[in-house]
């Protein structure tokens, strides 16, 4: 029974979790761990693709309970390449961590913990892409959530603490909302599983209906970052170590855009709210990329853009077409692999660079050329240059706006052309300062091996929490970096890199299977039937 | 499906509170309001879950007579959420007041600086200087964000 593979994803991240914190005192077995659960979670995932693409959606129910009493994970086109991609980047984020981990120390980098987190947080996303049931959707959400502020807070060191404490505030007010609202489509109909829910909220009266998912939508919209909700991102996000920032970039976001394609297909189709999404996906694109523009840390800079990228999927999931959720679902699958790439490549340039503040760096591209191309490519591929992922998910966004014909469509497509410039001009502005021109603030010889000390799990702020770019880099802290270390860094970010590449490269299959999956979604009945089986209505 | 109206008003004062208390800037009282909406979020689902009945234990109650299970399972899973959740964000305020001696939510350092700068109408650190800028003395103009911080953000705690 290909049935069995469903809950492997999630079961087999906890149980890794479980076995590396008992192992917590030797590091290599932690790796070896780590490492073997994600290659064969990613294994299953593939086999699920696979499966999945060939025939149909698969649903288990937990327990053998049925769908009404237990708990359902199913899988669909949408949710098998979801699953996916996130776990081929949490693998390359690992590997990095691993890389970066060789050179470090001290009580900043308590690495025990990180791994069974790390694990945690995996296993979370995957409970979440593969959840049946709106309740399990919020385990999964909390799962993750738990995991993602450990990570976040890693060191308790001051700005950490700081930026952690409105994280957690913003994702606990967010999980309360979804919580309320699970209560309220309790009560409304009588069923938590998303089958069940997708026949019984049409018979609500219309104003119950769309009041529960608004509420629905508020509290996926925060986790997604979806522009009046997103100031919590940018101030949280930069202050982590590198992986776990490119892993949250990443992954995080993409699980609440993940749910409001749930949402807006399976739950409520044919919603009257298409308009505000449209709207708010506008804001989203060009609020979030003029906040990118303002920034001088190229964290903060990328934050802003992941935020503005938002709006896109956003967009395409407002069409509510088969085009357009086809070229969001493309957008997201994109977008997860090219923002974690650019965070994996931020903290090698803070590696090299000594920092990540563009008026702290210069003259990268003569010091190290590897490291320009590893930002060169992904950055115009964020950018939306011709031949890369990028272009085609924004063409086929363009595309399907232009078939909708509205004119706030046009609209949308106007300003998802403005934020592309923009994010060009934002990333070219990195590309000159940091790699071209030769450092502004002092003509002293760059710290080349400095910082290097402090590893993967360093901070970009001191002790007292002060932002570095406000110190003078210091020498005590000179520790030569090895090749091996750097090497083991670049070649997970190299190989990201060539993975966003191949996205170009396979796009016509790929674009294939979002066409099925966003088919799937419309349709409603293959999900619908594979979880309910013959017995749909009771 | 008849409703309580007592356990729904109590929803209703709990969220209120709790809403109020999330809108401080001391952790602890956020925890606190947190944890009032959370017990407000529990009491809705027993309202959501209708009208109190037996005990749920098949065999020996009739089906028709007890109250409804799921939501019972679901409340307990949001508890023990709830308490994992709280452990956590005690610590951290705990930490918190280590290193600063308060637990206040603070502002975004980032953000403040680029408000003063736009107060001061002057340009972002990261404006090109040599396409016609007229900063002469960046690093100078630039504030010390940590002025903006409270008294004693720069201390290393007690320890």
């Amino acid at each position: 029974m290909i049935n069995a593979l469903l809950p492997l994803p999630v079961v087999l991240p906890l149980l890794g979790a479980g076995l590396a914190f008992a192992l917590g005192r030797s590091a290599r077995a932690q790796r070896i761990v780590s490492l073997v659960v994600l290659t064969i979670t990613a294994v299953v995932a593939c086999i699920l693709l696979v499966h999945t693409h060939a025939s149909g959606p698969l649903a288990m129910h937990v327990g053998g309970w049925p769908a009404e009493i237990g708990i359902s994970l199913v899988a669909d086109r949408l949710s098998a390449l979801m699953l996916l991609v996130s776990l081929i980047v949490a693998l390359c984020v690992l590997v990095y961590s691993l890389g970066q981990g060789v050179g470090e120390y001290g009580r900043e980098t308590p690495l025990s913990v990180f791994h069974p987190t790390f694990l945690v947080l995996v296993a979370g996303v995957s409970n979440a892409f593969l959840s049946g049931d709106l309740f399990n959707l919020y385990v999964g959400f909390e799962v993750l959530l738990v995991a993602s502020y450990v990570l976040l807070t890693l060191g308790g060191t001051g700005a950490r603490i700081r930026a952690g404490t409105v994280y957690v505030i913003v994702s606990l007010v967010s999980s309360i909302i979804f919580l309320a609202a699970i209560a309220l489509v309790y009560a409304a109909t009588g069923t938590v599983n998303l089958a069940q829910l997708s026949e019984r909220l049409g018979d609500l009266p219309t104003a119950v209906g769309l009041a529960l998912q608004l509420m629905l939508l508020i509290a996926f919209a925060i986790k997604a970052a979806i522009f009046p909700l997103s100031a919590w991102l940018p101030d949280s996000y930069p202050t982590a170590p590198a992986p776990v920032t490119a892993v949250f970039a990443g992954l995080l976001t993409k699980v609440g855009i993940y749910a409001i394609i749930r949402l807006q297909t399976l739950l409520f189709p044919g919603s009257p709210l298409t308009e505000l999404l449209m709207w708010v996906a506008l804001l989203t694109m060009i609020i979030g990329i003029l906040g990118a523009i303002a920034q001088s840390d190229i964290k903060r800079m990328l934050s802003f853009t992941l935020i503005s990228h938002i709006g896109y999927m956003v967009f395409g999931i407002a069409l509510a077409t088969d085009a357009g959720l086809s070229a969001a679902i493309f957008y997201v699958a994109h977008h997860i692999t090219i923002q974690t790439t650019l965070f994996l490549v931020a903290g090698l340039i803070d590696q090299v660079g000594g920092s990540t503040a563009l008026d702290q760096l210069g003259s990268l591209a003569r010091r190290a050329p590897i490291l320009a191309i590893l930002f060169f490519v992904p950055a115009m591929n964020l950018a939306g240059i011709p031949p890369f992922s990028g272009f085609l998910g924004k063409l086929g966004l363009i595309q399907a706006g232009v078939d909708d014909g509205s004119w706030l469509a046009y609209l949308l497509v106007a300003g998802g052309v403005a934020a592309s410039l923009l994010t060009l001009y934002a990333m070219a502005k990195v590309w000159n300062r940091a790699f071209w021109q030769p450092r502004a603030t002092d003509d002293a010889p760059l710290p080349l091996e400095s910082r290097a000390a402090g590893g993967a799990l360093r901070d970009v702020t001191d002790l007292h929490g002060k932002p570095a770019r406000m110190q003078t880099a210091r020498p005590d802290l000179k520790v030569s970096l090895s090749r091996v270390v750097r090497l083991a860094m670049a070649a997970p970010a190299a190989a990201l890199v060539l993975f966003s590449t191949a996205l170009t490269l396979v796009a016509g299959p790929l674009f294939a299977l979002t066409d099925d999956a966003a088919r799937d979604l419309r349709e409603r009945t293959p999900y619908i039937e594979a979880v309910l089986g013959d017995a749909g209505d009771e | 499906m008849s409703t309580n109206v007592v356990l729904t008003i109590v929803v209703g004062a709990l969220f209120a509170a709790g809403v109020y208390l999330i809108l401080e800037r001391s952790l602890t009282r956020v925890l606190v309001g947190i944890l009032l909406i959370g017990n407000g979020v529990n009491i809705l689902f027993l309202v959501a879950s209708g009208p109190a009945g037996k005990a749920p234990l098949l065999g020996s109650n009739a089906a028709d007579e007890i109250s409804d299970p799921l939501p019972q399972a679901l409340v307990l899973t949001a508890i023990v959420i709830t308490l994992g959740v709280s452990a956590f964000v005690l610590a951290m305020a705990y930490r918190s007041w280590q290193l600063n001696q308060h637990d206040d939510v603070q502002d975004d350092v980032e953000d403040a600086l680029i408000r003063r700068l736009a107060e001061m109408d002057e340009a972002s650190a990261s404006y090109d200087r040599s396409a016609g800028g007229t900063l002469d003395e960046e690093g100078s103009d630039v504030p010390d964000v940590t002025s903006s911080q409270p008294d004693g953000s720069g201390d290393r705690g007690t320890s």
